[in-house]
């Protein structure tokens, strides 16, 4: 029987309740969405998420002072704990005694496992504030017998030349340098979103020059000018006017990226009917910038953000390293590594290298929670 | 654009039993497998193509004509993947070979590739490499497939470009496609499929990109090239009208499978499908009166992923019987002379 | 694309301008004047000045003068070839950087050219074998050697040679060929130990390039043209080579001239702790000295190589891509 379609009633549709549930989703889920497939990105923000609560708990989880340093026990391997006496679960430490070697000339420790010491969680320590405000002087782990000092016998990853823990050490350390990170990219994304912003909002002459400008910070080596700048800093400033002037040199080079990044999302979104709209209903342009444009590319900022960070992290770990960033008794991975500068040293005390491992395993992390983040973000990248 | 094919067009000829056509597609598969899910995109496409005819494969977008046109050369992207059917060509009418049979990417399929068929695209701007000469690219495609040396292949590519009608092609062959203008590039591209003399030319959408004249000149190209070289096409597109004036036979794809098949007058005359049916009827007419609504196919097709059981149209049929359509999937089947379709309406089997 | 040659010609002269003013504010942060500094130093190893030699040196540096006076008689000096003198080694600053700037970019060239030999290769190959057990594998490695700062792959390199092969990796030349002049055999000896710094700095840039050949030529193999090369009949390796890969070498070559400020930055830190007779390790040495005429004069050849290094690759690219000449693209 002929009829014409139009006219007629049809069969029902098989509606797609996938495609219904993304249809509705929220811009945020999309990204979320989008982001969980990347496993190894989830992995390293999971990561990343830890090593930022070492900033928060640095002082619980550290055992000793990370300034405390007695010669004797300098340059002492790691220390383990053993979590078991035979078999009964007894977590201890051996006993450390040092001699030197008439041989070598080089302190040798012996480990006498004879005499254990036995240690535990939640214990006493030196003193400090958690979070700055709470006195307390628990640790996450420390001796059982609260009347010795866990700097005397607990030793982790070993000693510096000093004799202070480096495991301790460490910990700080790893608080400076993310910190310094975190800080410098903040600064960097003021800077870059700002002159991204201008540059891709208004066009024309001064988004040449601010390109010009962005072109020749790209060229020019920023190591040797890092140096060339830190190394005028005079020596008796304090450990944070050389941090904060640090994190502002280090910015200095590091928002060309993220500039970069804004302006290429301003450009594509000026012409776009939202942005129209918002003018047209009497806006003035700063609102219309950043009330209604920046909104829409958040994520690609704190995606360009998130790979901004390895960059700094580098940059002071750098300088630091060569003497000429943060200067004991300021800790920071890149002073730790100082200690770790040349051939004997590493032959003898591997086990100055450790602070390296941190750094890798954040830089790495980043760049893949980073890549993650500017995927899921953009959805045309694929 | 004239609705109804012309007279002059040729009638299909009889073939004498037992010579094989030019080009047999039995049952072509072809799926995707994607991290979604499976996509068939082609599932179960079957057409003749005899020698110094057109066959045009018409249909909306994502009904498969392209992939199948891909399949034949088995040029085909990962993750597609050709899982059934055959490809048969046959030069000479007695023996065929199965192009599919062909190893992927051998030499044997490469020979045919721009050799025996040759195949021009859609977008003529990104089908050629934007940083090679169009001289180092037709050029090429000669010398693939003769033994001319550099300079005979040179003047026989000039040669070529007068043909299709480029102005002062000697200049031309140190060019960039940047330079050309959208119809020269089309031109040229039909140069560089041609210049090789294949007995198959697929069109894959060749004018949907052009403005209306320029496509105009495109198919009178194409055709006088045609009759020329005494070449059979196979033309894509989803446009109707195109289809009336340069086709012989036309195939209606949707949803990856051939559902009609027949001589175009006859198509045109007495679509027996429904899909083609309300595909005719769907096209604006000049003689339609004003104000009167555009008529349009209900409902949307579906996502490949999701197709219908039994016969992939029945949720937009207006014929639809409810006791077969959605549970079987018809065959094509006689409906005419030289004609078929796949619907229960003329049989259930 | 004349016009395009000749405006990146005008910024890269914009950059070499502003290298020469970073160098000469870093010159000046340290307070007090640089005679001052000079007159002391010569006065703990035992010479005083005469006060009138004092005020000539003044006079001739325009010490007296405002600052932009003293750019200008600075940046005169410079043109003419006198970069000043360094009182840490009591020699004219040319004649300390001398062949150590040569080796600098000897370094810098030899770890580009690896970086190419290397990257595009692999990449490739990951393209095409996308998915496959080296695809991920270089991946992978790409991804740590994007990680790890140099200065830290120099620490391991150093330790594993130490420990593994008992050598110590250090220099750059045999001791007998240290202060030699030029010969075929200082230069294989050179090449010799050029190979681990190489390797050194190389690794960060690779893995950048590995990931953007990759991406790139990912995205290029689906195109159109592809299509059409593999319809005429041409075979894979063949197409993959001449066309899209043709098209991904573009960006690398961007790419190129944006790793060369790194390679530079990388290459001071990794000859400081390598002990490479380049211009790192004196660098570092007339910071922490604060001798600034040498400390700002390598800032200023080392960042202008690298302006003119980059505007380099600028013209390679010009002559790789014909769009840009058509289009004056940037």
């Amino acid at each position: 029987m002929e009829s014409n379609p139009v006219e007629q009633e049809l069969a029902p549709e098989i509606e797609d309740i996938v495609e219904e549930r993304i249809s509705v989703a929220s811009q945020r889920q999309l990204i979320w969405w989008r982001f969980r497939k990347h496993r190894v990105a989830v992995v390293a923000t999971v990561i990343i998420l830890l090593f930022y609560t070492t900033v928060l708990f640095a002082d619980f989880l550290a055992t000793s002072n990370p300034a405390d340093s007695e010669a004797f026990r300098g340059l002492m391997p790691p220390q383990p704990v053993s979590l078991f006496d035979g078999w009964k679960p007894s977590p201890h430490v051996c006993a450390v005694s040092g001699a030197r070697n008439l041989v070598t000339f080089q302190k040798e420790y012996v480990r006498d496992c004879d005499e254990k010491i036995q240690v535990r969680f939640f214990a006493r320590g030196y003193d400090y504030k958690f979070l700055g405000i709470i006195p307390t002087d628990r640790h996450l782990i420390g001796m059982s017998d609260d009347t010795l000092r866990p700097e005397d016998y607990m030793y982790l990853l070993g000693t510096d030349k000093q004799g202070r823990d480096m495991y301790s050490r460490l910990l700080f350390g790893t608080r400076i340098s993310l910190l310094i990170g975190l800080f410098g990219v903040v600064l960097s994304l003021v800077l870059g979103i700002v002159l991204g912003a201008i540059s891709g909002f208004y066009g024309g002459l001064i988004d040449n020059v601010i390109q010009r400008i962005v072109e020749i910070t790209r060229s020019i080596p920023s190591i040797p000018l890092y140096m060339g700048i830190a190394a005028a800093f005079p020596s008796d400033w304090s450990i944070l006017k050389i941090y904060f002037a640090i994190t502002i040199i280090i910015s200095l080079f590091a928002w060309t990226d993220l500039a970069r990044v804004v302006r290429g999302r301003f450009l594509t979104m000026r012409d776009e009917d939202f942005v129209t709209a918002a003018m047209l209903s009497g806006a003035n342009q700063r609102r219309v910038i950043f009330r209604h444009m920046l909104p829409s590319f958040y994520s690609h900022i704190i995606a360009a953000a998130t790979l901004a960070l390895p960059l700094m992290i580098i940059a002071e770990t750098t300088l630091s390293f060569l003497g000429l960033g943060m200067r004991p008794p300021a800790i920071s991975w890149g002073t730790l590594l100082q200690d770790a500068q040349n051939i004997q040293t590493i032959a003898l005390t591997p086990w100055l290298m450790i602070p390296a491992l941190p750094v890798i395993l954040v830089i790495l992390a980043l760049n893949f929670m980073g890549d993650g983040l500017r995927d899921a973000a953009d959805p045309y990248s694929n | 654009m004239n609705m109804q094919p012309t007279e002059s067009e040729t009638v299909i000829t009889e073939q004498e039993t037992g010579t094989l056509p030019l080009l047999a597609v039995e049952d072509l598969q072809t799926y995707f497998f994607t991290d979604e899910g499976t996509v068939k995109a082609v599932d179960g496409a079957s057409f003749e193509v005899l020698p110094g005819q057109t066959l045009g494969i018409v249909g909306e977008s994502g009904c498969g004509k392209s992939i199948t046109a891909k399949s034949i050369l088995q040029i085909i992207d990962s993750p597609g993947q050709i899982v059934g059917g055959q490809v048969k060509l046959s030069l000479d009418g007695t023996e065929s070979r199965n192009l599919l049979d062909m190893e992927p990417n051998g030499i044997e399929i490469r020979a045919i590739r721009g050799g025996e068929i040759s195949m021009i695209f859609q977008e003529p701007m990104t089908s050629f490499s934007p940083v090679h000469t169009f001289g180092n690219q037709i050029v090429e495609a000669i010398r693939l497939h003769s033994s001319l040396d550099a300079d005979e292949a040179h003047e026989l590519a000039v040669d070529w470009m007068r043909r299709v009608g480029i102005p002062s092609p000697e200049q031309r062959m140190s060019e960039y496609a940047y330079q050309f203008s959208g119809g020269q590039r089309q031109r040229a591209m039909i140069a560089m499929a041609l210049c090789t003399e294949p007995r198959i030319l697929i069109a894959d959408e060749p004018t949907t990109a052009l403005d209306v004249t320029t496509q105009a000149q495109i198919l009178d190209i194409l055709q006088s090239l045609q009759k020329q070289n005494e070449m059979s096409i196979l033309f894509i597109t989803h446009d109707l009208g195109v289809i009336a004036e340069v086709a012989d036979v036309v195939a209606v794809m949707y949803l990856g499978k051939v559902v009609e098949i027949g001589p175009v007058e006859t198509i045109f005359a007495s679509p027996k499908h429904p899909y083609t049916k309300a595909l005719l009827s769907s096209m604006p007419t000049i003689d339609a009166a004003p104000r009167e609504r555009m008529p349009s196919i209900t409902g949307a097709i579906p996502h490949p992923q999701n197709r219908p059981s039994g016969c992939s149209f029945h949720p937009r049929c207006p014929s639809y019987m409810s006791d077969i359509c959605g549970l079987k999937e018809p065959e094509l089947m006689s409906v005419g002379t030289d004609q078929q379709a796949s619907c229960f309406l003329y049989g259930r089997d | 694309m004349l016009g395009y040659l000749i405006r990146r010609l005008f910024y890269a002269v914009l950059a070499i301008w502003a290298v020469t003013m970073i160098s000469f504010f870093i010159i000046n942060l340290p307070p007090g004047d640089y005679v001052t500094s000079y007159v002391a130093q010569l006065a703990i190893q035992g010479s005083i000045m005469q006060f009138e030699e004092i005020e000539n040196l003044r006079e001739f540096y325009g010490l007296n003068q405002p600052m932009y006076v003293q750019y200008l008689k600075w940046m005169n000096q410079i043109v003419h070839g006198n970069l000043g003198f360094s009182f840490e080694f009591g020699l004219p600053v040319n004649d300390v950087i001398g062949e150590r700037l040569i080796l600098t970019m000897i370094l810098a060239l030899a770890t580009i050219t690896f970086i190419w030999l290397m990257a595009i290769p692999i990449g490739i190959l990951s393209a095409v074998r996308q998915y496959s057990i080296w695809d991920h594998t270089f991946t992978f490695f790409g991804f740590v050697g994007l990680a790890v700062p140099d200065f830290m792959l120099a620490l391991v390199m150093m330790y594993l040679g130490f420990v593994l092969f008992h050598f110590s990796v250090g220099g750059l030349f045999s001791p007998e060929y240290v202060t030699a002049s030029w010969s075929m055999g200082r230069v294989i000896d050179l090449a010799q130990h050029m190979i681990i710094p190489i390797l050194i700095l190389g690794t960060a840039g690779t893995a950048s390039l590995i990931r953007i050949t990759r991406a790139n030529l990912l995205d290029e193999l689906r195109k159109p043209y592809v299509v059409t090369a593999r319809a005429k009949g041409l075979s894979e390796w063949r197409l993959i080579l001449k066309y899209p890969v043709r098209m991904a070498l573009n960006p690398a070559i961007s790419l190129t001239a944006y790793i060369l400020p790194f390679l530079v930055s990388g290459s001071i830190v990794v000859s400081v702790v390598l002990g490479l007779p380049t211009v790192g390790p004196i660098l570092l040495k007339s910071l922490v000295a604060q001798d600034m005429f040498l400390a700002g004069s390598i800032i200023l050849l080392i960042g202008s190589m690298t302006v003119v290094g980059t505007f380099l690759s600028d013209l390679l690219l010009v002559w790789a891509d014909p769009r840009v000449k058509f289009e004056g693209r940037e």
